[in-house]
């Protein structure tokens, strides 16, 4: 159990407002969804909670994606006072499931019959050992390409469907005089391009191959080294300011026209309809070239810690809030993301959500659903950062494509 | 000359005089330019930070930001703002600060009129234990906090500050100390004033100086923590800078950058205030004192 | 002690309250310092990932694993670029700081007009928090935003000022930054040095027909002596512990370009789950941190006998 009452008994206490207040059922629920449409969102769960009487500790902790938060909950873990629930990404999951700190949610899970609907590809991050752990919010999909319609129609440009077409278009953008490429120089930005560019140099195979089975074969090949190549002509084809810019800032420069694509994930819709522009009409997203079939995701979910033994009411009812339909559409639509259950209907969701959908359904059924290397959901945060290291040196001319094939290969191996 | 001032008695003729005001002034627009850019962004509307005027001054001007920043942006879960946080930091870094300024206090006046065997190197030990990194402190420092039942809650942040602040104190009044003099410490002893009486009458009055800055440093360092901050205090009690952080850093959501600028100057404002009020001590200090005649 | 005379009791407890009063923060600085750090080290031999003693493949256990950790720290580039970096910068804001916080702080105390107005304005940096200020920075840094575009908005058109999109010279552009947050601060170091000086010394060597120059040279600054030690300690302890200037403003790039020692530990410690590695780096740290601060410490303390 929480420990919900805090003797502070220290000579210090006397100076200091102390205590926590008990409540009969309380989540605390540590996450860092804090801007102004996520953090909305979350307050939906938080009411649809407290309708039950359950209460809600909000502790937010936002930062480096995530980062903050996970070293904040290993404090709190040490201190031997954890959440009740929080939010986390991929192999973190895993992680803690792993040290047996986890609660088990299978009940709940049978009863809300969770296998059924949820990918399989993303199930594999939500259990351990055929137990689930945790309860996933949604799926992000990280290929998506961002475009300022008139742009595109100013110089003739359709959809590009092949990496050849994107070359195309991205000359035809330049000799226009117009940036062609909006890109913020940081390096989870520059890996989220390379997830992209990865995926459609050498297919799904390599893609698995490369970055979850972490094969050294694939990762020193020739396909690779293509990869960066193409990476290379992306860099090539952004402004001579790229490095360093928020996301948000690449995103406005394809919102103002100055700059005709942005290769991001699905939370970039969220500054174009902020600036109030319409899907299809002022902006359009599709998949990155030559990978139509393909998503790369990333999924947010909320870990419950084992609060000894059995997974308490309160959190049985959390997850079962977390995956009911009605705050799976409610909270995706305002996120960005989609549903992680297939069977939400799409009728809240806009032309891009819908579509999202749609790609994601398709793809689970046909295999063609894999995690997101740049945003963790392919091989452990260590791999990760190391092939971080590799593809933004690269990206900033450190390394030609051919070193940085032969380091990619020595990084992944010291950080396995 | 001046029968008030504590200045140097130094004298300066009128071209050394025009050039030091120079560059004075200078230096004074040097510091404030960062300043600038935050005070104009947050005073425009979003759309024209993202269209790129940046470094202009603000074509239609709003205080929307800062009313935002304070009462009504995203946190947590609750639009609250920064304003409920703000009590939250006060109360842990007015008794860090006043604990670790007195312990610091003490500390010099031994150290440096109270000599015995090995306090010079039980000082070099004090003093190199500024340089230990925060982040390796945090586990074995939250394992020390639940072991005490004060994980969660200020008076296990006020511990942790007064910890970690302990050499800095020790060093300024050790160092600011060290030049005192040291024939008046033993007159008083002779006349046969305590342990503390010679503390509180000699080199309490006169230490307003190196107070002032032992106070704003360890002020500004408790109020601008953020780690300890936020993996020691609950939710509702984490400190301004968590909320603050938690106000500007976004992964994957719109960043209002107008509103971010106006929540740093709020949440700097405390701060700000001390280093005016406090700067006034800086002379009024050494009015008292005991050193210049 | 009941029997012994009030008088002696008296003595005793006179000689004995220094010591008294010292032991709470030696104790306290002795656990939670030169505890953890023991801790750390023992840390840095284990091949611990997401928490302390928890090994690999993530069960709670763990293996004692020698230096292994020390070699894969000195094999990784990142640490060699953030160990350079480290020197660069550490070097360049100790020796800037320094000479700027004594420049203002000399001149301040000639009696300026207006002195209360300056202070605060030379020492505010250091109240804002860099999360934020990073980014004001970052855009006054930023030649299509800042300050290359409006020099060129000017009329001088060939100007350039890219540095923080040069891989060269970045991290000169964090040392910026970091001059303008802490230079207020050492000057009112000085400041406090300078009021804290003896004005019957200078009135009697102005007397002799010293100099303005010499008096700095030859009596003031000498008796500076203490608190250049502390402005010392305070802009090392600050340059080793760089890190939210560096995340805010540059994130460690363009590419790997500004990585410091603190931004590695933290990444490795925190972010990449090789907490053993993070400890080793933590090791790395204070041992050359020792290097240079025992020598030091020793000849500006053993003086003062």
């Amino acid at each position: 159990m929480r420990k919900l009452m805090k003797t502070t008994t220290s000579a210090l206490a006397a100076l200091a407002i102390a205590g926590s207040v008990a409540q009969a059922a309380e989540v605390e629920v540590l996450h860092w969804w804090t801007s102004g449409g996520e953090a909305a969102a979350l307050n939906v769960l938080k009411g649809d909670l407290e309708s039950q009487g359950i209460g809600w500790q909000d502790m937010p902790v936002a930062g480096g994606g995530g980062t903050e938060a996970m070293t904040v909950l290993r404090a709190r873990v040490t201190s031997g006072d954890a959440p009740t629930a929080v939010q986390a990404l991929g192999f973190d999951i895993l992680d803690w499931g792993a040290q047996g700190a986890l609660a088990d949610l299978n009940e709940v899970a049978a009863q809300e019959g969770w296998d059924d609907v949820v990918p399989a590809a993303l199930q594999a991050f939500a259990k351990y050992d055929g137990k689930w752990i945790s309860a996933p919010v949604n799926v992000h999909s990280t290929n998506w390409v961002w475009a300022n319609k008139a742009v595109l129609d100013a110089n003739g440009i359709a959809v590009p469907e092949t990496w050849e077409d994107f070359v195309a278009a991205v000359e035809t953008l330049s000799a226009a005089g117009v940036t062609p490429i909006a890109h913020g120089g940081q390096a989870w930005q520059d890996a989220t391009v390379f997830d992209a560019v990865a995926m459609s140099t050498g297919g799904p195979d390599f893609y698995k191959a490369a970055f979850i089975d972490m094969d050294e074969e694939a990762l020193g090949s020739d396909t690779m080294k293509q990869a960066f190549d193409r990476m290379a002509f992306i860099r090539a084809n952004v402004d001579d300011n790229f490095s360093g810019r928020d996301w948000n800032l690449a995103t406005a420069m394809v919102i103002n026209g100055e700059a005709g694509f942005q290769m991001m994930g699905d939370w970039a819709k969220g500054e174009f309809l902020n600036a109030d522009k319409v899907p299809g009409q002022d902006f359009l997203c599709f998949r990155f070239p030559g990978t139509q079939d393909q998503v790369t995701f990333n999924a947010d979910q909320f870990m419950m810690f084992d609060q000894g033994g059995v997974v308490s009411e309160e959190q049985a009812a959390l997850a079962s809030a977390i995956l009911s339909p009605s705050f799976q559409s409610a909270f995706n639509v305002v996120k960005g993301s989609v549903p992680a259950r297939t069977d939400v209907s799409d009728a809240d969701f806009d032309a891009c959500g819908k579509q999202g959908m749609k790609d994601l359904a398709a793809a689970a059924a046909s295999g063609n659903l894999f995690g997101s290397m740049a945003h963790g959901h392919a091989n452990p945060a260590g791999v990760k950062n190391a092939i971080y290291d590799v593809v933004t040196a690269h990206f900033n001319g450190e390394y030609d494509s051919e070193t940085a094939v032969e380091e990619l290969v020595d990084a992944v191996s010291i950080a396995q | 000359m001046a029968v008030s001032s504590t200045d140097t008695a130094i004298r300066t003729g009128r071209v050394t005089r025009t050039l030091i005001y120079l560059v004075l002034v200078l230096f004074a627009l040097f510091y404030l330019l960062p300043l600038y850019v935050m005070m104009v962004n947050s005073l425009k509307p979003l759309p024209e930070i993202t269209g790129g005027g940046m470094m202009s001054l603000p074509q239609i001007w709003t205080i929307e930001p800062w009313l935002k920043a304070w009462s009504t942006a995203q946190i947590g879960v609750e639009p609250t703002g920064l304003r409920p946080y703000f009590w939250n930091s006060i109360s842990m870094v007015v008794p860090a600060v006043a604990i670790s300024t007195i312990l610091g206090a003490l500390n010099g006046y031994v150290l440096t009129k109270w000599r015995f065997r090995f306090d010079t190197i039980l000082f070099g030990l004090m003093l190199f234990a500024c340089f230990i990194p925060f982040q390796i402190v945090l586990i074995p420092m939250a394992a020390v906090l639940g072991f005490l039942g004060l994980a969660g809650s200020t008076a296990g942040l006020v511990l942790v500050h007064v910890v970690y602040g302990l050499g800095f104190s020790t060093l300024y009044f050790r160092n600011y100390y060290a030049v005192f003099p040291t024939e008046l410490v033993r007159a008083a002893q002779i006349d046969g004033a305590s342990f503390f009486q010679i503390f509180w009458r000699i080199l309490l009055p006169s230490s307003g100086p190196i107070a002032v800055v032992c106070v704003i440093w360890q002020f500004t360092n408790i109020w601008n923590d953020f780690l300890f901050g936020a993996s020691f205090a609950s939710g509702e009690g984490a400190p301004m800078t968590v909320a603050l952080n938690n106000l500007v850093q976004s992964s994957t959501g719109v960043k209002e950058y107008n509103v971010h600028f106006a929540g740093a100057i709020l949440a700097a404002l405390p701060t700000l205030l001390v280093y005016i009020v406090a700067g006034r001590y800086f002379v009024r200090g050494l009015m008292a004192g005991s050193v210049k005649g | 002690m009941s029997a012994r005379p009030d008088a002696d009791f008296q003595t005793r407890l006179q000689n004995l309250l220094p010591k008294l009063v010292l032991s709470p923060s030696l104790a306290l600085i002795f656990f939670f310092v030169y505890g953890f750090i023991l801790f750390t080290i023992y840390v840095s031999f284990t091949d611990s990932r997401i928490l302390p003693f928890v090994g690999n493949g993530g069960v709670p256990a763990y293996d004692l694993i020698g230096f292994s950790n020390y070699q894969k720290l000195f094999s990784l580039s990142h640490w060699e670029i953030a160990l350079t970096n480290m020197a660069i910068f550490a070097g360049l804001y100790i020796v800037i700081c320094s000479a700027l916080g004594l420049m203002l702080a000399i001149f301040l105390d000639q009696k300026i007009r207006g002195e209360g107005v300056l202070r605060p304005l030379y020492l505010y940096p250091m109240a804002l928090s860099f999360i934020v200020t990073g980014t004001a920075w970052k855009w006054f840094l930023d030649p299509a935003i800042g300050l290359e575009n409006i020099v060129q908005t000017w009329g001088w058109t060939s100007f350039t000022f890219d540095w923080i999109k040069n891989r060269d010279f970045a991290i000169y552009t964090v040392v910026l930054a970091a001059v303008w947050q802490s230079s207020g601060f050492v000057m009112a170091m000085f400041l406090a040095g300078l009021r804290g000086i003896d004005n019957e010394i200078l009135k009697a060597a102005q007397m002799d027909g010293a100099s303005n120059w010499n008096l700095y040279r030859r009596i003031i600054i000498p008796q500076l002596r203490p608190a250049f030690l502390s402005a010392f300690v305070i802009l090392a302890h600050l340059a080793i512990k760089t890190f939210d200037l560096v995340i805010a403003m540059t994130g460690g790039g363009p590419g790997r370009a500004t990585e410091l020692p603190a931004t590695f530990m933290y990444s490795y410690t925190f972010s990449r789950n090789q907490m053993g590695i993070g400890a080793s780096s933590a090791v790395i740290m204070l041992m050359t941190i020792a290097a240079i601060m025992i020598p030091y410490l020793y000849a500006e303390l053993r003086e003062k006998k």
